[in-house]
């Protein structure tokens, strides 16, 4: 193993496979605890991923690049994703990015750099109702406005 | 109102009903009788004889979906419950995993038991942590009561749910997609036939269907299909869980029965527009259902009414938009989704999507000139019907739908040589 722990693998092979009537169904919930323990995907995790299930590299790389929750390279250690959907955007989605990008000092698709914050913007969060939506690591929030930004930034800070 | 809260009582109050709640009023008694008095024949013409419809967007028969797969093979099927809630504007799906976990886990036990599947998958989309471990929970839960297992109440079934999360991409909604991706492939859709009900899942005979599709079951099988009918219309039978965003006083999710009058759910239920400005127009049924102006709001929300007027009730999905949105804008943002989100197997949809959306962004700075609203439409057109999924249809329709609808406005942008709506 290249960058897998011992725990990631174990899980794998005790708690994913079994799970599964073939195989190839474990890559991507092996995909999803490699990023949780790591906090991205490397090309040597897809490599310890493809020898844990004995299935081929090329088979995983191809399954990872089609999904746009892995992060194929690292991200900050708080991951703030703007949804700018059509109901987010009627509620001013575009201001909150605008006041995210303005007191972190990134552009969309940036992260500082001290390394704690990056900025993304995406597609309907599935909580439109609350909107404007903001997703940062797991955790969603809601009723965002450009006012609120400063008190979230602070708050995350502070539990960093 | 009627139809308020019938099939879904215990999300109004917006906590997470545990195992012994969900017992207490009356949970898992539908599935008991099931297991211990009904055949599966009985099971799957009862829920033909409730009329229930997919809830996911398509709108096709559940009770005649399940009847399409083959009695007389050997071998494992599957059941796939789709909580991929991938449609912009529908978040309805979320409150049933949220706080009726085991109402989707009773009629997932159902649906399995009517099709011969012991085994089942609820493919959860990546965002929803919370949701799925409130599912995971309710499993744990009914595993350690013996309702999830072997030997179900005493009888000879057994199953096994298994979640799966998806990982941000939203053609994984559409089934075979979702197939593939649990498969642990890339999510491109699957040529039809065979259809899965044939041949899906592994090769073997598989049925998808919506949260709230399954979770409908257990109500149609202790109260009877005719009590569900005594709700909506006669072609779209039972309730529906409505998720309203947008300008309205009071967004959220409301169950009422199909057929309510749209401008009832907005008004009454909603509470109206939130400063007083008239509406201009309505999305009715997630991003990909085609908008209606502010005169057509005179309209029932049901599955014929809605396609009657060129629209449909897709996810029940409702965004409400107010004078001084500029129709181009949404139109724009909508196609740059289907943009981000084509899979890229099918080239008019891969390469159609981006050319509408490119189009749409010179509209929008009133850069196109008159005569290429023509071939804005023409592209569109020529994406319909030429893809694998509806993915493609969905760029064309909402396309045409508002250049139709709001060609003046289109048309102002051009004269304008700017968005008239920017300040
Ligand atoms: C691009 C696309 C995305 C879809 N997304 C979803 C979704 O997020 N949830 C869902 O239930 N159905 C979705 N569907 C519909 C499914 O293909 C399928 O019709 C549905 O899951 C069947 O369940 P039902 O009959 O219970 O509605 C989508 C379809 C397409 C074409
Ligand atoms: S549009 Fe933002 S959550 Fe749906």
């Amino acid at each position: 193993m290249k960058v897998l722990s011992d725990t990631t693998v174990k899980r794998i092979k005790e708690e994913i496979l079994p799970r599964y009537p073939e195989v190839t169904s474990a890559i991507l919930p092996s995909l999803w605890e490699v990023q949780r323990e790591l906090g991205w995907v490397s090309a040597d995790a897809v490599k310890d991923i493809a020898e844990v299930l004995n299935v081929p590299a090329e088979l995983v790389f191809d399954t990872l690049s089609f999904y746009t929750m892995f992060q194929k390279r690292p991200v900050g250690k708080f991951h703030i994703q703007v949804c700018t959907n059509v109901s987010c955007d009627l509620l001013g989605a575009m201001g909150v990015v605008e006041a995210f990008k303005k007191q972190l000092g990134v552009e969309v698709g940036e992260t500082t750099q001290d390394g704690m914050f990056s900025l993304s913007t995406v597609e309907c969060l599935g909580a439109c109702g609350e909107a404007v939506v903001v997703q940062i690591n797991d955790e969603y929030y809601t009723g965002v406005t450009p006012e609120k930004v400063a008190e979230i930034l602070e708050t995350l800070k502070r539990s960093a | 109102m009627k139809g308020e809260w019938v099939i879904f009582p215990g999300i109004p109050k917006k906590d997470r009903k545990s195992l012994n709640e969900y017992l207490a009023a009356g949970g898992y008694e539908a599935a008991r009788k099931v297991l211990t008095q009904m055949g599966s024949q009985d099971v799957i013409e009862e829920v033909k004889k409730s009329g229930l419809r997919g809830r996911g967007g398509a709108g096709f028969p559940a009770g005649v979906k399940w009847g399409f797969v083959p009695r007389d093979v050997e071998g494992p099927r599957y059941l796939c419950c789709n909580a991929d809630e991938g449609e912009p504007g529908t978040f309805k799906d979320r409150e049933i995993l949220l706080h009726v976990p085991h109402q989707l886990i009773e009629g997932m036990i159902i649906a399995s038991y009517a099709i011969g599947a012991n085994k089942a998958f609820v493919y959860v989309r990546g965002e929803f942590h919370k949701e799925a471990a409130s599912l995971q929970r309710a499993i744990d839960e009914a595993k350690e009561k013996g309702f999830l297992g072997e030997n179900l109440f005493g009888s000879d079934f057994s199953l096994d749910i298994v979640v799966h999360m998806g990982a941000g991409a939203y053609v994984c909604g559409e089934e075979t997609a979702l197939i593939n991706s649990i498969e642990g492939r890339r999510g491109w859709p699957r040529l039809r036939p065979p259809f899965p009900a044939v041949k899906g899942l592994y090769g073997r005979p598989t049925i998808v269907n919506n949260v709230e599709t399954l979770a409908s079951v257990p109500f149609i099988i202790s109260r009877g299909a005719d009590e569900f009918r005594k709700y909506g219309t006669e072609k779209s039978a039972g309730t529906k869980l409505f998720a309203v965003s947008g300008w309205v006083k009071k967004p959220g999710v409301y169950e009422r029965e199909l057929g309510i009058p749209l401008k009832e759910l907005l008004e009454d239920v909603c509470g109206g527009s939130r400063d007083g400005r008239p509406f201009y127009f309505v999305i009715p049924g997630g991003i990909s259902a085609p908008p209606l102006t502010a005169d057509e709001l005179d309209v029932t929300m049901d599955y014929e009414a809605l396609a009657e007027k060129g629209t449909m009730l897709g996810s029940g999905a409702v965004m409400v938009f107010p004078e001084g949105t500029c129709p181009v804008r949404v139109a724009l943002r909508a196609i740059k989704f289907y943009e981000h989100e084509s899979c890229g197997q099918c080239t008019p949809c891969r390469e159609g999507s981006g050319w509408v959306a490119r189009m749409l962004e010179d509209v929008e700075k009133g850069q196109l000139v008159g005569e290429d609203l023509e071939l804005l439409a023409d592209v569109a057109q020529n994406i319909f019907g030429k893809t694998v999924c509806p993915l493609g249809d969905s760029v064309a329709l909402v396309t045409l739908g508002f250049l139709k609808k709001f060609r003046e406005e289109f048309e102002k942008h051009l004269d304008a040589g700017r968005c008239p709506y920017a300040e």
